[in-house]
Protein backbone atom coordinates (compact mmCIF):
# COMPACT_ATOMS: atom_id res chain seq x y z
CA UNK A 1 0.00 0.00 0.00
CA UNK A 2 1.35 3.44 -0.91
CA UNK A 3 2.12 6.30 1.45
CA UNK A 4 -0.53 9.07 1.41
CA UNK A 5 0.09 11.46 -1.48
CA UNK A 6 -1.74 14.58 -2.67
CA UNK A 7 -1.67 15.79 -6.27
CA UNK A 8 -3.15 18.99 -7.70
CA UNK A 9 -3.54 20.13 -11.29
CA UNK A 10 -4.80 23.40 -12.79
CA UNK A 11 -6.90 22.83 -15.91
CA UNK A 12 -7.28 25.48 -18.60
CA UNK A 13 -10.63 26.10 -20.33
CA UNK A 14 -11.02 25.18 -24.01
CA UNK A 15 -7.44 23.90 -24.31
CA UNK A 16 -7.96 20.68 -26.25
CA UNK A 17 -4.28 20.27 -26.99
CA UNK A 18 -2.97 19.81 -23.45
CA UNK A 19 -6.23 18.38 -22.06
CA UNK A 20 -5.61 14.93 -20.65
CA UNK A 21 -2.07 15.64 -19.44
CA UNK A 22 -3.15 15.81 -15.81
CA UNK A 23 -5.05 12.53 -16.06
CA UNK A 24 -2.12 10.90 -17.78
CA UNK A 25 0.24 12.14 -15.06
CA UNK A 26 -2.08 10.89 -12.31
CA UNK A 27 -2.35 7.46 -13.92
CA UNK A 28 1.43 7.17 -14.28
CA UNK A 29 1.84 8.15 -10.61
CA UNK A 30 -0.64 5.49 -9.50
CA UNK A 31 1.16 2.88 -11.61
CA UNK A 32 4.50 3.87 -10.07
CA UNK A 33 2.97 3.49 -6.61
CA UNK A 34 2.20 -0.12 -7.48
CA UNK A 35 -1.58 0.25 -7.55
CA UNK A 36 -3.29 -2.47 -9.61
CA UNK A 37 -4.05 -1.89 -13.30
CA UNK A 38 -7.88 -2.11 -12.98
CA UNK A 39 -7.85 0.55 -10.23
CA UNK A 40 -5.42 2.70 -12.25
CA UNK A 41 -7.76 2.50 -15.28
CA UNK A 42 -10.84 3.39 -13.21
CA UNK A 43 -9.03 6.38 -11.70
CA UNK A 44 -7.79 7.40 -15.16
CA UNK A 45 -11.27 7.25 -16.71
CA UNK A 46 -12.77 9.29 -13.86
CA UNK A 47 -10.01 11.91 -13.99
CA UNK A 48 -9.96 12.15 -17.77
CA UNK A 49 -13.73 12.54 -18.11
CA UNK A 50 -13.75 15.08 -15.26
CA UNK A 51 -10.78 16.92 -16.78
CA UNK A 52 -12.58 17.12 -20.14
CA UNK A 53 -15.65 18.47 -18.33
CA UNK A 54 -13.49 21.24 -16.86
CA UNK A 55 -12.09 21.99 -20.33
CA UNK A 56 -15.44 21.84 -22.15
CA UNK A 57 -17.98 23.08 -19.60
CA UNK A 58 -16.36 24.36 -16.41
CA UNK A 59 -14.33 27.26 -17.73
CA UNK A 60 -11.26 25.46 -16.43
CA UNK A 61 -10.70 24.47 -12.83
CA UNK A 62 -8.69 22.33 -10.49
CA UNK A 63 -8.21 18.59 -10.01
CA UNK A 64 -7.24 17.42 -6.52
CA UNK A 65 -6.32 13.79 -5.94
CA UNK A 66 -5.67 12.38 -2.47
CA UNK A 67 -4.10 8.95 -2.59
CA UNK A 68 -4.43 7.10 0.67
CA UNK A 69 -3.48 3.64 1.90
CA UNK A 70 -6.78 2.10 0.93
CA UNK A 71 -8.46 4.56 -1.44
CA UNK A 72 -8.08 7.45 -3.85
CA UNK A 73 -10.28 10.53 -3.70
CA UNK A 74 -10.49 12.57 -6.92
CA UNK A 75 -12.12 15.99 -6.76
CA UNK A 76 -12.68 18.57 -9.49
CA UNK A 77 -13.60 22.14 -8.65
CA UNK A 78 -14.70 24.81 -11.11
CA UNK A 79 -16.27 28.25 -11.01
CA UNK A 80 -18.19 27.59 -14.22
CA UNK A 81 -21.88 27.92 -15.06
CA UNK A 82 -23.04 25.06 -12.78
CA UNK A 83 -25.41 22.23 -13.72
CA UNK A 84 -29.11 23.22 -13.68
CA UNK A 85 -30.42 19.63 -13.62
CA UNK A 86 -27.95 17.06 -12.24
CA UNK A 87 -30.29 14.09 -12.78
CA UNK A 88 -30.55 15.01 -16.46
CA UNK A 89 -26.78 15.56 -16.76
CA UNK A 90 -26.14 12.06 -15.40
CA UNK A 91 -28.41 10.44 -18.01
CA UNK A 92 -26.50 8.58 -20.73
CA UNK A 93 -26.64 10.50 -23.99
CA UNK A 94 -27.53 13.92 -22.56
CA UNK A 95 -25.01 16.57 -23.55
CA UNK A 96 -24.62 20.32 -23.84
CA UNK A 97 -21.16 20.15 -25.44
CA UNK A 98 -20.49 22.47 -28.35
CA UNK A 99 -19.16 21.78 -31.83
CA UNK A 100 -15.47 22.02 -30.91
CA UNK A 101 -15.77 19.31 -28.25
CA UNK A 102 -17.79 17.12 -30.60
CA UNK A 103 -15.21 17.46 -33.35
CA UNK A 104 -12.63 16.10 -30.90
CA UNK A 105 -14.79 13.04 -30.19
CA UNK A 106 -16.40 14.31 -26.97
CA UNK A 107 -19.94 15.39 -26.19
CA UNK A 108 -21.50 11.92 -26.43
CA UNK A 109 -23.30 12.43 -23.15
CA UNK A 110 -21.33 9.65 -21.47
CA UNK A 111 -18.89 11.64 -19.32
CA UNK A 112 -20.71 11.78 -15.99
CA UNK A 113 -22.21 8.25 -16.43
CA UNK A 114 -18.67 6.94 -17.07
CA UNK A 115 -17.41 8.71 -13.94
CA UNK A 116 -20.27 7.36 -11.83
CA UNK A 117 -19.78 3.80 -13.13
CA UNK A 118 -16.13 3.78 -12.11
CA UNK A 119 -16.52 5.42 -8.69
CA UNK A 120 -17.46 3.83 -5.35
CA UNK A 121 -18.56 7.24 -4.10
CA UNK A 122 -19.91 9.86 -6.56
CA UNK A 123 -21.10 13.27 -5.33
CA UNK A 124 -21.87 16.47 -7.24
CA UNK A 125 -22.34 19.81 -5.55
CA UNK A 126 -23.40 22.49 -8.00
CA UNK A 127 -24.97 25.92 -8.11
CA UNK A 128 -26.02 27.67 -11.27
CA UNK A 129 -23.79 30.66 -11.91
CA UNK A 130 -21.35 29.65 -9.13
CA UNK A 131 -19.70 26.39 -10.19
CA UNK A 132 -19.50 22.67 -9.65
CA UNK A 133 -17.55 20.38 -7.34
CA UNK A 134 -17.35 16.70 -8.17
CA UNK A 135 -16.09 14.26 -5.53
CA UNK A 136 -15.35 10.64 -6.28
CA UNK A 137 -13.70 7.87 -4.28
CA UNK A 138 -12.32 4.53 -5.42
CA UNK A 139 -11.62 1.96 -2.71
CA UNK A 140 -8.60 -0.16 -3.55
CA UNK A 141 -10.44 -3.23 -2.36
CA UNK A 142 -13.29 -2.76 -4.84
CA UNK A 143 -11.77 -4.36 -7.95
CA UNK B 1 -3.89 -12.50 -33.76
CA UNK B 2 -0.90 -10.17 -33.73
CA UNK B 3 -0.88 -6.51 -34.71
CA UNK B 4 1.29 -7.53 -37.66
CA UNK B 5 -1.47 -9.89 -38.87
CA UNK B 6 -3.97 -7.05 -38.53
CA UNK B 7 -1.72 -4.63 -40.44
CA UNK B 8 -1.42 -7.14 -43.27
CA UNK B 9 -5.16 -7.88 -43.36
CA UNK B 10 -6.14 -4.23 -43.81
CA UNK B 11 -3.00 -3.29 -45.76
CA UNK B 12 -2.05 -0.70 -43.16
CA UNK B 13 0.86 1.70 -43.12
CA UNK B 14 2.72 1.83 -39.77
CA UNK B 15 3.10 5.36 -38.40
CA UNK B 16 4.86 4.48 -35.14
CA UNK B 17 5.44 1.55 -32.80
CA UNK B 18 6.25 -0.80 -35.67
CA UNK B 19 8.94 -2.61 -33.68
CA UNK B 20 6.38 -4.48 -31.57
CA UNK B 21 3.94 -5.46 -34.34
CA UNK B 22 4.84 -9.14 -34.36
CA UNK B 23 4.88 -9.48 -30.58
CA UNK B 24 1.64 -7.65 -29.75
CA UNK B 25 -1.35 -9.94 -29.36
CA UNK B 26 -4.63 -8.17 -30.24
CA UNK B 27 -7.60 -10.41 -29.45
CA UNK B 28 -10.28 -7.71 -29.53
CA UNK B 29 -11.17 -4.47 -31.25
CA UNK B 30 -13.52 -1.55 -30.74
CA UNK B 31 -14.53 0.86 -33.52
CA UNK B 32 -15.84 4.29 -32.59
CA UNK B 33 -15.43 8.04 -33.03
CA UNK B 34 -16.91 8.89 -29.64
CA UNK B 35 -14.22 8.89 -27.00
CA UNK B 36 -16.58 8.52 -24.05
CA UNK B 37 -18.02 5.38 -25.66
CA UNK B 38 -14.48 4.08 -25.99
CA UNK B 39 -13.87 4.91 -22.30
CA UNK B 40 -17.07 3.06 -21.38
CA UNK B 41 -16.72 -0.04 -23.51
CA UNK B 42 -13.24 -0.65 -24.89
CA UNK B 43 -11.21 -3.39 -23.21
CA UNK B 44 -7.56 -2.95 -22.22
CA UNK B 45 -5.26 -4.25 -24.93
CA UNK B 46 -7.90 -3.99 -27.66
CA UNK B 47 -7.29 -2.35 -31.04
CA UNK B 48 -9.07 1.00 -31.34
CA UNK B 49 -10.40 1.63 -34.86
CA UNK B 50 -11.34 5.26 -35.46
CA UNK B 51 -11.73 8.00 -38.04
CA UNK B 52 -10.62 10.74 -35.64
CA UNK B 53 -6.94 11.65 -35.61
CA UNK B 54 -6.55 14.34 -32.93
CA UNK B 55 -4.28 14.03 -29.89
CA UNK B 56 -7.17 13.07 -27.59
CA UNK B 57 -7.35 9.68 -29.34
CA UNK B 58 -3.93 8.90 -27.86
CA UNK B 59 -4.94 10.32 -24.46
CA UNK B 60 -7.99 8.03 -24.46
CA UNK B 61 -5.78 5.07 -25.40
CA UNK B 62 -3.39 5.94 -22.54
CA UNK B 63 -6.20 5.89 -19.98
CA UNK B 64 -7.37 2.42 -21.03
CA UNK B 65 -4.03 0.70 -21.68
CA UNK B 66 -4.91 0.47 -25.38
CA UNK B 67 -1.66 -0.29 -27.20
CA UNK B 68 -2.74 0.03 -30.83
CA UNK B 69 -4.90 2.41 -32.89
CA UNK B 70 -5.97 1.96 -36.54
CA UNK B 71 -7.04 5.09 -38.44
CA UNK B 72 -9.41 4.43 -41.34
CA UNK B 73 -10.09 6.11 -44.70
CA UNK B 74 -6.44 6.98 -45.15
CA UNK B 75 -6.47 9.73 -42.53
CA UNK B 76 -2.97 10.47 -41.32
CA UNK B 77 -2.93 12.07 -37.86
CA UNK B 78 -1.09 15.33 -37.09
CA UNK B 79 2.49 15.12 -35.84
CA UNK B 80 1.56 15.83 -32.20
CA UNK B 81 -0.70 12.76 -32.20
CA UNK B 82 2.11 10.59 -33.59
CA UNK B 83 4.67 12.07 -31.17
CA UNK B 84 2.54 11.42 -28.08
CA UNK B 85 1.73 7.88 -29.26
CA UNK B 86 5.39 7.19 -29.89
CA UNK B 87 6.29 8.49 -26.41
CA UNK B 88 3.50 6.40 -24.88
CA UNK B 89 4.52 3.24 -26.79
CA UNK B 90 1.20 3.08 -28.61
CA UNK B 91 1.35 1.74 -32.16
CA UNK B 92 -0.44 3.80 -34.82
CA UNK B 93 -1.57 2.32 -38.13
CA UNK B 94 -3.48 3.85 -41.02
CA UNK B 95 -5.50 2.02 -43.66
CA UNK B 96 -7.13 3.41 -46.79
CA UNK B 97 -10.29 1.32 -46.36
CA UNK B 98 -13.43 2.45 -44.48
CA UNK B 99 -14.27 1.69 -40.85
CA UNK B 100 -17.01 -0.73 -42.00
CA UNK B 101 -14.60 -2.59 -44.27
CA UNK B 102 -11.86 -2.74 -41.64
CA UNK B 103 -14.31 -4.07 -39.03
CA UNK B 104 -15.72 -6.62 -41.48
CA UNK B 105 -12.31 -7.99 -42.44
CA UNK B 106 -11.04 -8.22 -38.86
CA UNK B 107 -14.29 -9.71 -37.50
CA UNK B 108 -14.28 -12.35 -40.23
CA UNK B 109 -10.71 -13.25 -39.33
CA UNK B 110 -11.63 -13.82 -35.69
CA UNK B 111 -10.98 -10.54 -33.86
CA UNK B 112 -13.55 -10.39 -31.05
CA UNK B 113 -15.70 -7.39 -30.10
CA UNK B 114 -15.00 -5.86 -26.69
CA UNK B 115 -18.54 -5.74 -25.35
CA UNK B 116 -19.38 -9.30 -26.36
CA UNK B 117 -16.10 -10.58 -24.95
CA UNK B 118 -16.79 -8.84 -21.65
CA UNK B 119 -20.31 -10.25 -21.48
CA UNK B 120 -19.04 -13.77 -22.05
CA UNK B 121 -16.69 -13.57 -19.08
Amino acid sequence: MPEPLDLEYDIVADDYQTAGEASSNLKETLKMLGISSPICRRAAIITYEAEMNLVIHGGGGRIIANIDEDKIEIKTIDQGPGIPDVALAIQEGYTTAGDQAREMGFGAGMGLPNIKRNADIFEITTEVGKGTTLRTVINFTSE
Amino acid sequence: MTLEDIANLVNAEILCGGEKLAALDVPRAYACDLMSDVLALCSPGALLITGLTNIQIVRTAQMLDIQSVLFVRGKTPPQDTISLASKSEISLLVTKISMFQACGILYKEGVKPCLLADMEE
